[in-house]
């Protein structure tokens, strides 16, 4: 999949330079550029419509990358799918009132080179199905359900090999064209940095209502550094943060249950760095093998491993989040 | 035009022996230190080593090499790179030195990184250099596309691969293979890092991340496989120390390193690079 057709420093389609720039000259679209309605795009109003029973929206953000930004959103989306439901029903069929507790939960995968979600979620060889409403996103469980673009690759070691417009496209497509019916949460998993699907996917959600962002680094400050440019990214751009969290904090030798720092705080950890930032801290998840394996067989790691120590600090991050937000 | 802006490029590298790309389809997996650890064993090794770093939205080889805080000087060369050493061989630039606060967000579309890229390959006067040595950020986007562009006439030695073994990263840098297979970018290596931990209690071995799934990667894809670097928290306080300034000044970054465990491995990796 490679993005042949959009020339090297285009300006973006809502650009005010659309078709006029210099970079456009010889560009096939470079007619319809220049003519289209400029303006704020109408696009962003159907997606406004099409989100308008969705309760809260929620971004996942690092500057960071591989600090655990697809694993939180994975189990989050698995907690908060399953703690809706956590009174089982006695008999098969449910009362309206337990019907009303179940959350119904949306996650939305935006990292379109590197989408991690299918893999994290158990669904790999799933595909999208197109019916007279939309795409439908692909169900983890009859509450939960899964957009991303590893469902339309042709194959999974696929390459997308895409510039930023392209990309842009494509995550208003799974805003727009996709039915996420009634939901109480719809979670956006994001790429690292504060580019085009940072922008994009702010710009699109925001005349509908963002209701914050939760912010994953690690504790070095390799990472810290990257995560105070998405503080500010956030700041810029007015979404309100929800908190920060720790992952990867702390790790207990599964041979001598003895703790120590794979990656080492070099400068007092995320702890710190919200306090200094003046954001929320909601906690630190410390670091067990066996969420990378239950990541690798798409398998939930709070259900598979209830009393492990990262489990209880998950919940307690949960918690934080439902209080916040119910 | 463009062809003109080709030839500056092309003179401007012409001093340059060997230019290698760091990539990965994974974030966090140790692209900037394993670019970091490449340099600093080029460099013990008695070569002339430059680094770029090309992320622009999270660029961590100042912090790495020790020169955060540092300003790019303007000669009427082109940008003075930052030195590392007092010997300067060894330098770097990136987007940090450009930034107000480093703080800062750098709040970028696709084409004004193009741009930057394209002015960093331009403009900074490298001098003789043996090994350039480009840090990427995660993905095959607008950074991946446009730098092998840009570099297609002076046409770089290839690529080296980071992965961590869990089967989520390696799901993405397939990806990044593809990726250098479809832009004929020849692959040097992959190297598989984060392969193991060292319990310093127990001094016993857990694979934190898992392990070999590197290996079995560069087997399938029939690239060079260049080693596993186990992960060593000793190297998050060698490339990043706790205060900048006082106890770490004795010793400079290059001899630091070459007292560190995972040096050996990089000196492996570098005579498998260069052979």
């Amino acid at each position: 999949m490679v993005d042949t057709n959009v020339p090297e420093h285009c300006p973006g389609v809502e650009s005010e330079q659309a078709g006029k720039s210099n970079a456009c000259a010889g560009c096939p679209n470079q007619a319809a550029c220049a003519t289209a309605p400029k303006g704020p795009d109408p696009d962003i109003a159907v997606i406004t419509d099409r989100l308008r029973n969705v309760r809260r929206k929620i971004l996942v953000l690092s500057g960071k990358g591989g600090v655990g930004k697809s694993t939180f959103t994975a189990n989050l989306g698995f907690a908060l799918a399953h703690t809706g439901s956590e009174t089982e029903p006695q008999e098969a069929v449910m009362t309206a009132a337990e019907e009303e507790t179940v959350r119904q939960v949306g996650v939305v995968d935006i990292d379109i080179c590197g989408p991690s979600l299918p893999k994290i979620m158990g669904l790999e060889n799933e595909q999208i199905h197109q019916s007279m409403s939309g795409w439908s996103p692909v169900y983890v469980q009859d509450n939960l359900a899964v957009m991303s673009i590893g469902f339309m690759l042709p194959d999974k070691d696929a390459a997308v090999i895409w510039r930023g417009p392209k990309k842009n496209g494509i995550i208003k497509q799974f805003l727009r064209d996709v039915e996420w019916s009634d939901l109480d949460y719809l979670l956006v998993d994001t790429p690292p940095g504060t580019s085009d699907e940072h922008l994009s996917i702010a710009q699109y959600l925001k005349p509908g209502g963002i209701d914050g962002a939760i912010l994953v680094t690690t504790p070095p400050e390799v990472a810290l550094q990257d995560v105070r440019k998405e503080i500010s990214f956030c700041r810029k751009v007015n979404i309100p943060i929800l908190g920060i969290v720790e992952n990867m904090s702390g790790f207990v030798c599964p041979n001598c249950k003895h703790e120590s720092s794979i990656f080492p705080a070099t400068t007092g950890g995320a702890r710190q760095m919200a306090e200094t930032m003046k954001v929320p801290f909601l906690g630190s998840i410390p670091l067990d093998p066996r969420i990378g394996k239950s990541c690798d067989s798409g398998q939930c790691f709070m259900e598979e491993f209830p009393d492990s120590p990262a489990t209880l600090a998950f919940q307690g991050i949960v918690d934080q989040i439902v209080e916040q937000l119910p | 035009m463009a062809s003109t802006a080709n030839e500056n490029l092309a003179a401007r590298l012409q001093t340059v022996k060997h230019v290698v790309l760091v990539l990965s389809g994974k974030g966090g997996v140790g692209k900037s230190s394993v670019s970091v650890q490449l340099a600093l064993a080029l460099y013990n090794a008695g070569h002339r080593v430059g680094v770029l770093d090309i992320d622009l939205c999270g660029p961590s080889i100042p912090r790495l090499l020790g020169v955060s805080g540092q300003q790019v000087r303007q000669a009427s060369a082109g940008w003075v790179p930052v030195f590392v050493d007092e010997e300067q061989r060894l330098c770097c630039m990136s987007i940090a030195f450009l930034l107000g606060h480093q703080d800062d967000a750098v709040v970028w579309r696709g084409p004004k990184k193009n741009a930057m890229i394209r002015q960093f390959l331009d403009d900074v006067c490298w001098g003789d250099l043996d090994y350039l040595i480009i840090d990427t950020p995660p993905g095959t986007s607008d950074e991946h596309i446009s730098v092998v562009e840009y570099l297609k006439s002076v046409q770089p030695d290839g690529a080296v691969v980071v992965t961590t073994p869990q089967q989520v990263a390696l799901a993405d840098v397939r990806k990044e293979l593809n990726f250098c297979r479809k832009v004929q970018l020849p692959v040097l290596g992959v190297v598989e890092n984060m392969s193991g931990y060292v319990c310093p209690h127990c001094a016993g071995c857990t694979n934190v991340f898992s392990s070999g799934g590197g290996e079995a990667m560069a087997r399938e894809f029939e690239v060079p496989f260049l080693g596993q670097i186990p992960i060593d928290p000793a190297l998050t306080r060698t490339l990043d120390p706790v205060t900048d300034t006082a106890s770490t000044t004795q010793s400079t970054l290059a001899e630091r390193f070459a007292t560190s465990q995972l040096a050996p491995l990089f000196d492996t990796i570098v005579s498998k690079l260069s052979s």
